[in-house]
């Protein structure tokens, strides 16, 4: 479904993204992992289209992306949540998600019936927030919900999007420790449900381990492994890299 | 030929004006983060100011009496600065865009009748420095003399600028503010001190630029409205903050305007806004913005 | 249901006895009285539009008196050179396309920019429209501006008629009718998904363009709405005023415009409204009693600013939900 071939990017200098190749299959979980600086959030703006490569082709459904629009992205199925959540503030959780379902509906530009009276649209973004297990909060603003609450919200924006491909930049950052494991079974089980594809950023090796079908190591801008999560953790290298054991 | 030198020596006496003004208005927002609406105002109390000065007291040594009347403007209206600043500028600075713009409408409103107090409604003229410092003749044209001093009293105070700017702890200090008011606070700068120094400096320039420009123009009300709308102009064309930008910005609006009014007098002032929209569209930031 | 859509139905019904009270408002108030507050409505509709770009799309025009010029020198030219054409309903949907043109040529240039930028450019490019009413005075009348004579009202001529009468009866109601269609028309655009999306624009524009809203467009879409809304508003109260001069397009007035809805509280849809009568009230007070009106309007602007900052209608809502303890987000 997605496939990345090549891909590098330069920053002035310095060589952030290193002729990276990688595929991710229809309805795979993959985990992308490696040390602080080794590129992941670049590689994820590289993909959604937050920055462009220096070189190298993204493919999606056999369609070259690798110079295309953000808008274009989304339109053709491919949504992100962000590290940092960004999220509408003076904008109710419901009318959060509901905004992106108006955009996917392409029924943003209607300005001659209030929001509540596309039903089926609202029952709709209800049902995802209760999918999230957020729907009790959907009249509150965003800056009252908890930390786990804003990163659930920002991830059921990017699942609203009807996306085929989710790019899930550190879910659970910023959530307390015991609650990681819930919010990850939220979303997860949400992506499960409806069979999308995901590539998701993760420092939390347990978490990989207990949710992804595949990893991937990046370390200073280079894949230097890539499969199961079990076998890939057992390897000298990745050792190294993430948990700096020397053999 | 000679024709020619006339229109690039207008325009940089046009230029000279926007420059004072502009250098201001450019200081205060880049410093502070303030688009300041009264700095019109500014101006015209410095206009104000000198044109009173020459009237009074001007008749025996009018050349003398004038460069006093600079130095008063620049220090009523950078005292009047200081005292905007200290009262209603200062709670602003966490506050959003409306009201920061808002409250200097506020203060431009206020001061033009403040004006309109002080010196009543009536025109004052002070056309003596103008009248005695005579012309010079360049081919068969005749250019007045003042206008060349107008010149030279920017450039030395935009060299002055300079030097507080890139040369002094103040002026070094102010330019890690306006770079990165965070960091400067971080580093231990007195931001507070500072932003009034600042608005302060940037009035006085205004009621400098108000003051020369009354041997030429009689002091009315609202004599700064146009300056200031030019000023504007300058700094979005020459980028935020910076005096390059101000002194490009004041240069390309100055030609343009003393060529325009030979060539095209009716719509001078709509084509100074085109070129400025052209510039805009192509280059956002301004010429020398951040 | 969200908490929004439920606040609709109290507040229509507070419109329709609002509306009840302004049918009988010529058998209240002394003709003077009634023309000022006519004058207040239009700046009302006005106050709309301007505050769906403050409000709801986060973008603080410096420059909309142009915009309000536009509408009203349209309905002088129409005067000037199409006396045929002088009816009514066709000398405000012209108005409106004049509005239409403008906007979108303003709009165009300056929703490449936001905040501080933004502001300064419409506030350029509304004294470029200025310079030309002054210096283009064949075609604008210059610095004198234009008569408006009483305009054909749906076939009626009102030829030989003081206009104070032709205010106090048809035109009154014609305008009250046009103000409740766009407070009712303006309060749909915001709660409907086109409202959401600029509000969503408003917060957060990167997380905009990553939920497939176009950004830049959307805000070009409101500031032209916002045009037609100010234009409309011009074209109106130029019959009001019976002339038109070009100091509406002056940057000053514009300022009056965010003066007008910052003192009527932005945060809650109606505020513009309040604000615009309750200014014209304010401003035609202090210049009756002193020469220095500007200093008068210019203190209270700067009381205003520092001690109720939310405007009158916003210090309400406070007041309000002081008194109710309960949240304080009761603002669409």
């Amino acid at each position: 479904m997605l496939n990345v071939k090549n891909l590098i990017k330069d920053f002035g200098k310095v060589r952030i993204i290193n002729s990276t190749d990688f595929e991710v299959q229809e309805d795979e979980i993959v985990s992308l992992v490696g040390p602080n600086g080794a590129g992941k959030t670049t590689l994820v703006n590289l993909v959604s289209g937050h920055i462009l490569p220096t070189s190298g082709k993204i493919e999606f459904f056999d369609r070259d992306i690798t110079f295309a629009s953000p808008y274009r992205r989304i339109k053709m199925g491919i949504a992100r949540n962000f590290q940092i959540t960004n999220l509408f503030e003076n904008n109710t959780v419901l009318d959060n998600v509901r905004t992106c379902l108006f955009s996917i509906y392409a029924k943003i530009k209607n300005g001659f019936l209030p929001a509540g009276r596309y039903r089926t649209i609202t029952r709709e973004a209800v049902n995802i927030l209760d999918v999230f297990g957020i729907a009790d909060k959907q009249d509150l603003f965003p800056p009252s919900l908890s930390e786990g609450d804003k990163k659930i919200l920002d991830t059921a924006m990017a699942f609203a999007l009807k996306s085929k491909f989710l790019l899930l930049d550190e879910p659970t950052s910023g959530v307390a420790t015991g609650d990681k494991f819930k919010v990850m079974d939220t979303i997860i089980s949400a992506i499960k449900r409806e069979n999308l594809a995901c590539m998701i950023i993760e420092h939390d090796m347990d978490i990989v381990s207990d949710y992804s079908d595949r990893v991937l190591v990046l370390s200073e801008g280079e894949i230097i492994a890539d499969g199961i999560p079990n076998e890939i953790m057992e390897q000298d290298n990745v050792k190294e890299i993430l948990f700096g054991v020397r053999t | 030929m000679e024709n020619w030198i006339i229109y690039i020596l207008n325009g940089l006496y046009f230029a000279s004006f926007l420059f004072l003004t502009s250098l201001g208005l450019s200081i205060i927002l880049g410093v502070m983060g303030i688009l300041n609406l009264a700095h019109g105002s500014l101006f015209a109390i410095g206009a104000f100011m000198a044109a009173w000065i020459v009237g009074a007291f001007g008749a025996k040594a009018p050349i003398t009496i004038f460069v006093i009347a600079l130095l008063a403007a620049l220090g009523v209206s950078g005292l009047m600065g200081l005292l905007l600043e200290t009262s209603i500028i200062r709670p602003m600075y966490q506050r959003a865009l409306e009201y920061q713009l808002l409250i200097t409408f506020g203060a431009l409103l206020l001061i033009e009748d403040l004006i309109k107090m002080t010196w009543g409604g009536t025109a004052y003229y002070a056309s003596k420095p103008f009248d005695i410092m005579g012309n010079l003749v360049i081919g068969n044209n005749q250019y007045p003399l003042y206008f060349l001093f107008v010149i030279l009293i920017t450039i030395m105070a935009g060299i002055g600028v300079w030097f507080i700017m890139s040369k002094t702890r103040i002026g070094i200090m102010l330019r890690a503010i306006s770079m990165d008011r965070e960091m400067a606070r971080a580093m231990g700068i007195r931001i507070r001190k500072l932003n009034t120094l600042a608005f302060g400096m940037g009035a006085a320039l205004a009621g400098l630029a108000g003051a020369l420009i009354v041997p030429t123009t009689p002091a009315l009300l609202g004599i700064g409205m146009e300056p200031l709308i030019m000023a504007f102009i300058v700094v979005v064309l020459g980028g935020l903050g910076s005096l390059k930008g101000a002194l490009v910005g004041a240069l390309i609006v100055g030609e343009t305007r003393s060529i325009g009014i030979v060539f095209f007098p009716e719509i001078e002032l709509p084509l100074l806004f085109l070129i400025a929209v052209i510039i805009l569209v192509s280059k956002p930031q301004g010429l020398f913005g951040r | 249901m969200g908490l929004k859509d439920t606040f609709l139905i109290p507040r229509f019904l507070i419109y329709v006895g609002i509306f009840i009270f302004l049918l009988f408002m010529p058998k209240l108030l002394p003709t003077y009285q009634l023309m000022l507050m006519e004058s207040g409505i239009t700046f009302a509709i006005m106050g709309l539009g301007f505050n769906l770009l403050l409000r709801y799309t986060g973008l603080l025009s410096f420059g909309h008196g142009a915009l309000f010029a536009t509408g009203a020198y349209a309905v002088g030219m129409m005067g000037e050179y199409f006396p045929d054409l002088y009816r009514i309903e066709i000398v405000i949907p012209i108005s409106l396309a004049a509005s239409l043109i403008v906007s979108a040529i303003f709009g165009f240039i300056c929703v490449r920019h936001t905040r501080i930028f933004f502001s300064i450019l419409a506030l350029a490019l509304s004294m470029v429209l200025f310079a030309l009413l002054v210096k283009l005075y064949n075609i604008t009348g210059g610095s004198d501006g234009i008569h408006i004579d009483l305009p054909m009202m749906f076939g009626k001529s009102f030829e030989g008629m003081k206009r104070f009468e032709f205010l106090s009866g048809a035109y009154y109601y014609f305008l009250i009718g046009i103000f409740a269609a766009c407070t009712i028309i303006m309060l749909v655009i915001v709660s409907s998904p086109f409202g959401k999306a600029l509000q969503s624009i408003r917060d957060n524009e990167e997380r905009a363009e990553m939920i497939g809203i176009r950004v830049r467009r959307y805000r070009w879409y409101a500031f032209v709405l916002s045009g037609l809304y100010t234009g409309l508003g011009g074209a109106l109260w130029s019959f009001v005023n019976g002339h038109v001069s070009p100091e509406i397009a002056e940057w000053v007035f514009s300022g009056e415009i965010v003066y007008m809805t910052l003192l009527g509280g932005f945060m809650v849809f109606e505020g513009p409204i309040i604000g615009a009568i309750l200014f014209t009230y304010l401003k035609l007070y202090a210049v009756s009693i002193t020469q220095y009106w500007m200093f008068i309007i210019g203190a209270t602007l700067i009381v205003l600013v520092l001690l109720l900052p939310e405007g009158i209608t916003g210090g309400f809502v406070k007041l309000f939900a002081k008194l109710k303890r309960g949240e304080a987000t009761g603002a669409v």
